[in-house]
Formats: C-alpha cells, structure tokens, sequence
C-alpha cells in the first residue's frame, strides 16, 4: 500500500448506517482506485449490486479518500448506469462522475447480415480476380521494362541485378547444399533397401540420375528459394510500402518495377539453373557415397555409368525449368510484396501467402513440365 | 514529497560520444515538465532512461522513489502500472482493433469484466474527444490526430499518475494540435496527472509547461519556469526561444494571455518582448 505523509490510505470499504432521516445509508470509504480495486473488483461489485438493488438508500461518496475513474465506473455501473436519488460527493469526486453522466447508451450491435456466406464467396472471387489482374499487370510492365533494357543496355539496373545475384545465389549455396547432400542420401539408402531385395543393384544411378537431375533437384531448390529468398523479397517490398520509400521512389521518377523488381526477376531467372545445378551436383555425390556403403558400387563407377543412364537432355530440362521456376518466384514474391498494406499485420500476412503461393506456383509449373516432356529424356532399357 | 522522478548523476555514453555528463533532474508530483534541447541533445534517450527502455552508463533512475535499475521484475511491472506512454506515432497495435487497442491493458489486470472494460473504453474515448462509432475501425483507417487522441486514450485507461508524452503535437495541423494541448491541460487539471514531455513546438511548451529543461552540453543548463530559462544566456535558448519562430510563439501567447485576462505565470518574461 501507498504511504502518503498525511494519513493512511485503506483498502476500500462499505458500511451500512442510518442516515439523519432514519433512512439506511450507504457509506463508502478507503481508496477506489485502480490499485486498490485490481484484485477485489469483481468482489465489491456484487456487493455494490446488492446494496443498490433497494433505490431508497442514501449514499454518500464523501469518505472516499482515493477515487478515479475505474472506481467510479465500478459505482456507477452498480447504480444501473444511473445516480441515485440521494447521493452525497465530495467536490472533486463530481469529475468523473459528470464525465460518466456523459456517457450514452454503449454501441449497438451490427444488425446481423444472413448474406455474409455469399458476400465471402464473392469477395474470394473479386480477390483471385484481382491478383490474377495484378500479376498480369506485373508481367507485363517486367516485358515492357525488358525491351528498355535491351535497347538502352547502359541504363540498366547492373548494380542491383549483381547485388541480387549475390543475396539469393551465391548466399544460398551452403544452404542448398546440405539439404541436396541429405535428400540424396536418404534417397540412396531407402531405394538400395529395395534394389537388394530383388537384386537390380545397378538400377541405383539410373533411379537418382534422372530421379535427381529431372525433378528432385529443381523442385527441392525452388522450394528452399521460395523460402529463403522469396519471402526476403516480399518482406523487403512490403516495408518499402510501409516506409513511404516506393512512393519516394514513384515522386523521383524512378519506377520501382525498374529499380526493384527487374533485377530481382532478372537475378533469380538465372541464380536458380546454377543452384539447381549446383543441388542436384552435390544430391548425386551424397547418393553415391551411400550406395557405395549400401549396394558396393564405387563412386568412379557411379560417376562413370551416369552419362549411359540419364540423357542429356535431363540437364537442359533441368536448367529450363530453373529459369521459369526463378521468374515465377520472383514474381510472385514482388506481386505479394506491392500489395502490403501499410501495417504490420498486413506483412506479415503477405509474406505467408507469397511463400505458400510461389511453392504451389512452382508445383504446379512442375506438373506442366511433366506432362510436355514425358516422353522425352527416358531411356527404356 | 517524493518525487515522482529523479534523475541523479547520469551519464550516457555511445562508445567515445557521451550523451548526457552528471546530468540531474527531478519532477515533482503535478508538475508539467517539458524537455527541450537541439537534435542530438539526448532529449529522448532521458525519456526512454526514464521509462526503463534504455540503462544509462552511470547514475541513478528513480520514478517513484524507486530506483529502476535495481528494481526486480515485480516491482517494475507495479511501476509500469502506474505510468502512461504516448509515442510520438501513437504505437497502435495495427492488428487490434480502437477499441482492443484501449482495452488492452485493462484485460492484461484480468479483474474486470468484459462489460467494464467497455464501459471504460467509451468513457476514455469521450474523455479524448473521439466518437464512438469508431470504436471497431482498425487504427490504418485513422488520421494522425484520431491516432494521437486513441493512444492517449490508452495510455491514460490504467489511470496513471505520471503520463510522458512524445511530441504530443508532432504531426498534427496547428488546429488539432492547439486542440490535442487543450485536451492534455483539461485532463491534467481533472486528474491531477504529472507530465513529462519532449517538444519541438514552442506553442505547446509554452502552452503547457509548468518547467522547462533546457537540455544542452551534455547536462540540463537551466531548470525552472519559461521566463528563468529565457532569462539564460546560452546560444541554444537565444534561437530557440528568442529567434523569430520563438519570438512569434511567446508574443501570440502573451497577446491571448492578456485577451482571456489570465496571466499564464510563465508568460509574464516573454510579455516584455516588443510584439513581432
């Protein structure tokens, strides 16, 4: 408790007496304020409600020796929202009392609104339309911005593009690199497991060969690129927005789709073939090691029969795929990234979906991959 | 009377740059104090030294009477209790919602009920000016002014004792602002609060403040009313308070002073000066 040099503050207290006129009063005292109400607040309410349910008592407030306004919401809520008839304040109690007098009727509750599932579905729709509209749009100014680039090679973003190139290639080299070296252990082990049993030893560098090169690799590094690079872009975009530096950019004359988003596009559309190849490089050396220990196959073997089992033509699928799974990251991460709002939440919600959206993008360009090239590429032995 | 901060041989130091030298303050319950000096002068380092967000390198941080460095978790959060904030953005919580952003603190303590806590609610926001029916927007849909008014709506709904205001008038048109200062008076004559500022605008500091520190080479050079700081004969006060946006401010103070025929107790120094 609070010592003040004058007296002594109490605890907050209610006692019941008789008033000049013989009617019951209601006396309260000690401090009503926030620091003494914080542990009994829920205690001296129903109390207050009990004494305040008979309207003819007198109260007199006078011996509060602290009052704010949660002890005088406290009161008052007791009262029903309302002095009563007889009441007694102390001067400078009248404050918060007046300004509680003030206070109206609370809000009132929405009407509610029987369409709000048809209105959702509607909005969901408008919302798709709307991206698909934004990254249309996006695209398309990137092409117009390409041709700029090409006729006036000068005025290009170097710099930027070099610096991009840096951050989500070369930086991401070790991370790409120890997670390709475990999958294609992993992938080793298990598949050595069943090529024992029926005694097709050899078929190992067959399996990871085009297994790695033509899908695992390019998949599993834009899936970690998504992650890594993607999101760092949404967020980099969504705090430019949030900081007024794309409308400083806009005031400049600078168009950002130049300045920030080409040379990402541009760095990610040629970083990704090299860090697919560098993946699935590293993949294939951790899958050999392991079926050298599981199956006996020397890795000078491994090597040297790879070339006899996957064509080619699995590698330019592979690079091929690196470019368009690199633009469309970059794309969608800056298509999320311009879109923030300029509030926190709002990053953090674009950031989510540009991961989750570019990884199923990828996949779903994947498939498209699958489907064109099926035939091609696979010797049948 | 204890003090309700007390700042005592404080040093501030950022590798070689030393910020504050054997600086000394103290604010006496009630009192409005403003804290001014040049960019740089470490005027808002003091304040977060004051609200514990920063350890100063040497020296002591009473609030209180409590000093806050050595205090334990439990006694600081009974200090933060009693303490208001406002950020010179406001500082509202973009995903809540006005009346989340309010409440708050209230539903931190857990001993109020969901109905009190909105009856509080609308009064802080009565209190501050605000309509209700903006009690569900979302703090992006609000102007600078509305932000201003909500967060000192919260920062005042713990019913503080001691209130620190950052640029409380910062960003806000000359109207709202002169509004925002007389709102900041009207709750400090109502609720007795004690007031700690930082301020560029000379109109709300004179407006406002009961002291002025001035806070220049390192240390606070002069402590006291408007006219005994003006009265110093320092470079930073002469331009400050005596350059031509100073002379304007003190001079568009003292004619209003003498329109309403109340004589702020600090304008007296500044109604010598020819008026501009």
């Amino acid at each position: 408790m609070q010592v003040e040099p004058a007296q002594t503050i109490l605890d907050p207290a209610v006692n019941e007496s008789r008033g000049g006129d013989g009617a019951p009063m209601i006396e309260l005292s000690g401090a009503w304020d926030i620091r003494a109400l914080e542990s009994r607040a829920q205690r001296l309410k129903l109390h207050l409600a009990r004494e305040a349910a008979d309207p003819g008592k007198h109260w007199d407030l006078s011996g509060i020796q602290r009052l704010d306004h949660i002890g005088a919401l406290l009161i008052w809520q007791a009262w029903g929202k309302h002095r009563p008839a007889r009441l007694a304040l102390a001067p400078a109690q009248e404050i918060f009392f007046s300004n509680l007098d003030a206070a109206s009727a609370a809000m009132a509750a929405p009407p509610r609104d029987f369409l709000a599932p048809v209105r959702a579905l509607g909005a969901a729709m408008l919302l798709l339309q709307e991206h698909v509209l934004g990254m249309v749009q996006l695209t398309g100014q990137i092409m117009i911005d390409s041709v700029g680039l090409v006729r006036h090679p000068l005025r290009g973003p170097w710099r930027e593009i070099s610096a991009s190139l840096f951050r989500v290639g070369a930086q991401a080299l070790s991370i790409t690199a120890l997670v390709g070296f475990l999958i294609g252990i992993v992938l080793s082990y298990l598949s050595s497991e069943q090529l024992k049993a029926v005694g097709a030893n050899v078929f190992i560098v067959n399996i990871l060969g085009i297994g790695i090169i033509r899908e695992l690799g390019p998949v599993i590094t834009a899936v970690l690129v998504a992650g890594r690079s993607g999101s760092a872009i949404t967020a980099q975009l969504g705090v430019m927005r949030v900081t007024e530096e794309l409308d400083a950019l806009s005031v400049m004359g600078i168009p950002h789709t130049v300045r920030l988003i080409l040379p990402k596009i541009v760095a990610l559309s040629f970083a990704m073939p090299l860090l697919i190849l560098w993946t699935s490089a590293v993949a294939l050396v951790g899958g050999a090691i392991s079926a050298e220990m599981q199956l006996g196959i020397s890795v000078p073997n491994f090597i040297k029969s790879l070339p006899l089992a996957v064509p080619v033509f699995n590698l330019w699928l592979a690079m091929g795929k690196g470019v368009v799974f690199g633009a469309l990251i970059a794309l969608t991460a800056c298509h999320y990234g311009l879109r923030v709002q300029p509030n926190t939440e709002s990053l953090g919600i674009g950031t989510t979906n540009s991961v989750v959206t570019s990884i199923t993008v990828v996949i779903i360009a994947d498939a498209i991959f699958a489907v064109m090239f099926a035939d091609i590429g696979i010797t049948l032995l | 009377m204890t003090p309700a901060i007390e700042v005592e041989g404080l040093w501030t130091q950022f590798g070689d740059h030393v910020v504050h030298r054997d600086l000394n303050l103290s604010v006496m319950p009630g009192e409005v104090v403003s804290l001014v000096g040049g960019s740089g002068s470490g005027k808002t380092t003091l304040m977060r030294q004051m609200l514990g967000l920063e350890t100063p390198t040497r020296g002591t941080v009473k609030v209180f009477g409590i000093p806050l460095q050595d205090a334990d978790a439990a006694t600081l959060k009974k200090i933060r209790k009693r303490w208001g904030v406002l950020f010179q953005e406001g500082a509202l919580y973009s995903a809540l919602s006005v009346l989340d952003n309010i409440a708050l603190p209230l539903r931190e303590l857990r001993s109020f009920d969901e109905e009190f806590i909105r009856d509080m609610v609308m009064l802080k926001l009565d209190m501050v000016g605000i309509e209700r029916r903006h009690a569900s927007k979302m703090p992006a849909d609000l102007s600078g002014g509305m932000i201003k008014r909500i967060a000192l709506a919260r920062a005042l709904v713990l019913e503080p004792e001691l209130v620190f205001l950052d640029e409380p008038t910062a960003g806000l048109d000359p109207d709202r602002s002169e509004s925002f200062v007389s709102l900041i008076q009207q709750l400090h004559r109502e609720l007795n609060l004690t007031v700690v500022m930082v301020t560029h605008d000379l109109d709300t500091l004179v407006s406002l403040s009961d002291k002025i520190a001035v806070l220049a080479e390192q240390r606070v050079i002069v402590y006291g009313t408007l006219a005994e700081a003006i009265a110093v004969q320092h470079p930073f006060i002469f331009t400050f308070f005596l350059g031509e946006r100073g002379l304007r401010a003190l001079s568009a103070v003292s004619a209003a002073a003498k329109l309403a025929g109340k004589g702020h107790g600090a304008v007296s120094g500044a109604s010598k000066q020819p008026p501009v």
